[in-house]
């Protein structure tokens, strides 16, 4: 396959980490809680997938059983960091900030904890890449075996968390609270009952995206360890896709690109060759997300604003 | 949700109110107790997850005896062998005074409710620029000379670095949050350019032989001098001078400092300027301290300093405590005494964080059973 190309499928794969984090941080956002414990949770989402690939391995289930035990233990861990997330700052009303760096800070460690212990196995875990999550392309021999199930998953994720977002009542009541909750809660929308929903199917979502990366995408032992930068990226892409799901597709692509072409340069050539572009390049996505920011902020359109109430508690008794 | 449509009984279980006085030294046993419950918890987590049978005891209460010498071990044990010229106690208060540091550059801008989580960045902007100074003229300079050099493009850098999201909070009120956050990012790839530069052929830059900290007793005290001074600093800044006022007053209301004269968007450039500084003076300690720089230098520590801040409700003398406590969970010996590999420091800071912000709510609020209280109002009635 033509090279060029072959590096743009490989950036659309890697992009898929980001569509996962990105959307499911939106969907928290978007219910007023800024989730800066994205990375913690997508760690601990691709710990609870292949330790969950690990324990079902001995049974011999059919394929398809093991790729939804895979999806269903990185969901599992995701929901469950993300629960004290959600428990800390809706009910208990704590500081965003503060939990959700403590929250990556402690799902980063415990992610590296439990990719340690025996249960654990490498090669257990990754025999299931191949043979089942590289789907349909897992006997290809370029780039193209990275895009397996877990892939077109995020795209058809992406697409259903827009449409409900943006097309649904229950997404309309979501956004509500987002900008205004005590408007919303004097609407008759049960405030911290969607709070709780948004942000645990955003955890779970985003879990996935952690899951992914080691399964499909990297399928390597040290996978894991690159986990929480990509966590970031996907908080940064959250701003670049100006809150909707739908341009997450393509700002992760965007992404996938930039941050991809810094370790392809040496292989891809032509363009540079020095090592101090490396660097430079996988700046870009930040710089291009505080760029965005900020002619965001200065065009002042409301539809691409944060959400209004983003990081503040809502007590009903303080209204 | 509207309870007149709902059926009857959809009332919640509990009821919330604010607490208007709860005794400072009830407040302290709560949080203490967290803090214990949150060791305690920590210690169940490793029970369950240390598999090494020949380093862990099977007997809970053997090791959790084992399990809190090695947070003892680890920050206060005394080096008995004279030949190593340090001892734990020493790290432990350097390690204490640098986490005080960083999170003593955050304060004045959180208590202006401006949610600057980008120290971590501008820390290593400081520790690149004061690293940057000594490489290029260490040795062509006096000693003296090259360290106030370091300092003062430490200073520079920092406060640029820092007052850069200010400058758009105040003219377009750009979300400082996700832009802070962004330029830890950038000062990495900045900070790995750099090293690129430098040592083009080499993974990492050799420690350089010029630009260390002075010595005073040994190379801990100085830097555990300049976090008190600059402690004390910090606290009469916020507290008695009118630049401490004014960040108040926007931390409290904008609306109010704006009625009252202040000139909100000065406040609020000046405030990230001085947590810039404060941030430049740490990452100078840093440069000087290691004499080399990774992007990895300050581990994370920047982030680790908003929690710290925020434990020691962004007040310099408390957060002494606070940093002093999240040291100790970071120096735990774990990984050696259980032979065990793996973050479990993250693991037990996060989880001891997670109860010390639960318990704020319970001294923050009374909770109050629903059931209970109509209760009691009916039996008034009846009287």
């Amino acid at each position: 396959m033509n090279s060029w190309l072959n590096f743009a499928i490989s950036s659309l794969g890697f992009g898929a980490i980001f569509m996962y984090g990105a959307t499911g941080e939106i969907l928290t956002e978007k219910a007023g809680h800024l989730n800066l414990g994205i990375p913690g949770i997508m760690c601990m989402g691709g710990a609870g997938g292949c330790l969950a690939l690990c324990l079902v391995a001995p049974l011999n289930l059919p394929g398809f059983l093991i790729v939804l035990a895979g999806i269903f233990g990185a969901v599992l861990f995701g929901m469950l960091t993300g629960l004290i997330y959600s428990f800390l700052t809706i009910t208990l009303r704590a500081n965003q900030n503060v939990t959700g760096l403590a929250l990556t800070t402690f799902g980063a460690g415990l992610s590296r904890v439990l990719f340690g212990i025996k249960a654990m196995n490498h090669t257990t875990y990754l025999k299931f890449s191949r043979e089942l999550f590289r789907q349909p392309f897992a006997n290809r021999t370029d780039e193209l075996q990275k895009l397996g199930i877990l892939f077109f998953l995020a795209l058809v994720i992406c697409c259903v968390a827009s449409w409900v977002l943006m097309r649904t009542k229950v997404g309309l009541r979501l956004r509500s609270i987002g900008e205004n909750p005590g408007t919303a809660d004097a609407v008759g929308v049960n405030v911290t009952k969607y709070k709780y929903i948004a942000t645990l199917i955003g955890a779970g979502i985003a879990a996935l995206g952690g899951f992914y990366s080691i399964i499909d995408f990297e399928a390597s032992n040290e996978a894991y360890k690159n986990l929480e930068e990509y966590g970031w990226l996907s908080v940064a892409l959250v701003i670049f896709s100006l809150w909707r799901p739908h341009l997450a597709i393509i700002g992760s692509i965007a992404f996938g690109f930039l941050y991809r072409c810094a370790s392809q340069l040496t292989t891809l050539g032509g363009i540079f060759s020095a090592m101090t572009a490396q660097p430079l390049m996988k700046m870009l996505p930040y710089v291009v997300t505080i760029i965005v920011l900020i002619i965001s902020s200065i065009s002042k359109k409301r539809e691409n604003q944060p959400p209004a109430s983003l990081g503040m508690p809502y007590f009903r008794e303080e209204r | 949700m509207s309870t007149i449509t709902k059926k009857k009984g959809h009332e919640p279980l509990f009821h919330l109110t604010k607490r208007s006085s709860f005794p400072g030294w009830a407040a302290w046993i709560v949080r203490l107790l967290a803090i214990a419950v949150g060791f305690i918890v920590c210690g169940l987590v490793a029970y369950i997850l240390i598999e090494d049978n020949k380093k862990k005891p099977q007997d809970l209460m053997e090791f959790f005896e084992k399990f809190f010498t090695s947070f003892y071990n680890g920050s206060f044990k005394l080096n008995p062998s004279a030949s190593r010229r340090y001892n734990r106690i020493w790290e432990f208060f350097r390690d204490t005074a640098i986490l005080q540091c960083i999170a003593l550059a955050v304060t004045p801008a959180f208590r202006m409710r401006f949610w600057n989580i980008g120290a971590e960045g501008q820390t290593l902007m400081g520790a690149l620029a004061a690293i940057g100074a000594a490489f290029y003229l260490g040795g062509t300079v006096p000693e003296w000379v090259l360290l106030l050099i370091m300092l003062a493009v430490a200073l520079i850098v920092s406060s640029i670095w820092a007052v850069i999201p200010a400058l758009f909070k105040a003219q377009w009120n750009t979300n400082e949050t996700l832009f802070t956050l962004m330029m830890n990012y950038v000062a990495i790839y900045v900070v790995d350019f750099f090293l690129k530069i430098w040592v083009p052929t080499d993974s990492s830059l050799d420690a350089l032989p010029h630009g260390a900290l002075p010595v005073i007793e040994n190379n801990y005290l100085f830097i555990i001098l300049v976090a008190a001074a600059l402690t004390v600093f910090t606290f009469i800044y916020l507290r008695y001078t009118k630049h401490g006022y004014e960040i108040s007053v926007v931390g409290e209301s904008v609306r109010t400092a704006q009625y009252s004269g202040i000139h909100v968007k000065k406040v609020i450039i000046r405030t990230m300027l001085v947590s810039g500084l404060i941030c430049g003076l740490t990452g100078f300690l840093f440069a000087g301290k290691d004499n080399t720089i990774t992007t990895t230098s300050i581990g994370g520590q920047g982030f680790t300093a908003i929690i710290v801040s925020w434990m020691g409700y962004f007040n310099p003398l408390m957060m002494l405590f606070s940093s002093a406590l999240v040291t100790i969970l970071n120096r735990g010996k774990i990984s050696t005494d259980f032979g065990v590999k793996g973050a479990y420091e993250d693991v037990f800071v996060g989880i001891v964080l997670f109860f010390v912000i639960a318990c704020e709510f319970f001294i923050q609020y009374k909770i109050s059973m629903r059931k209970f209280h109509t209760a009691t109002k009916e039996k008034e009635a009846v009287k």
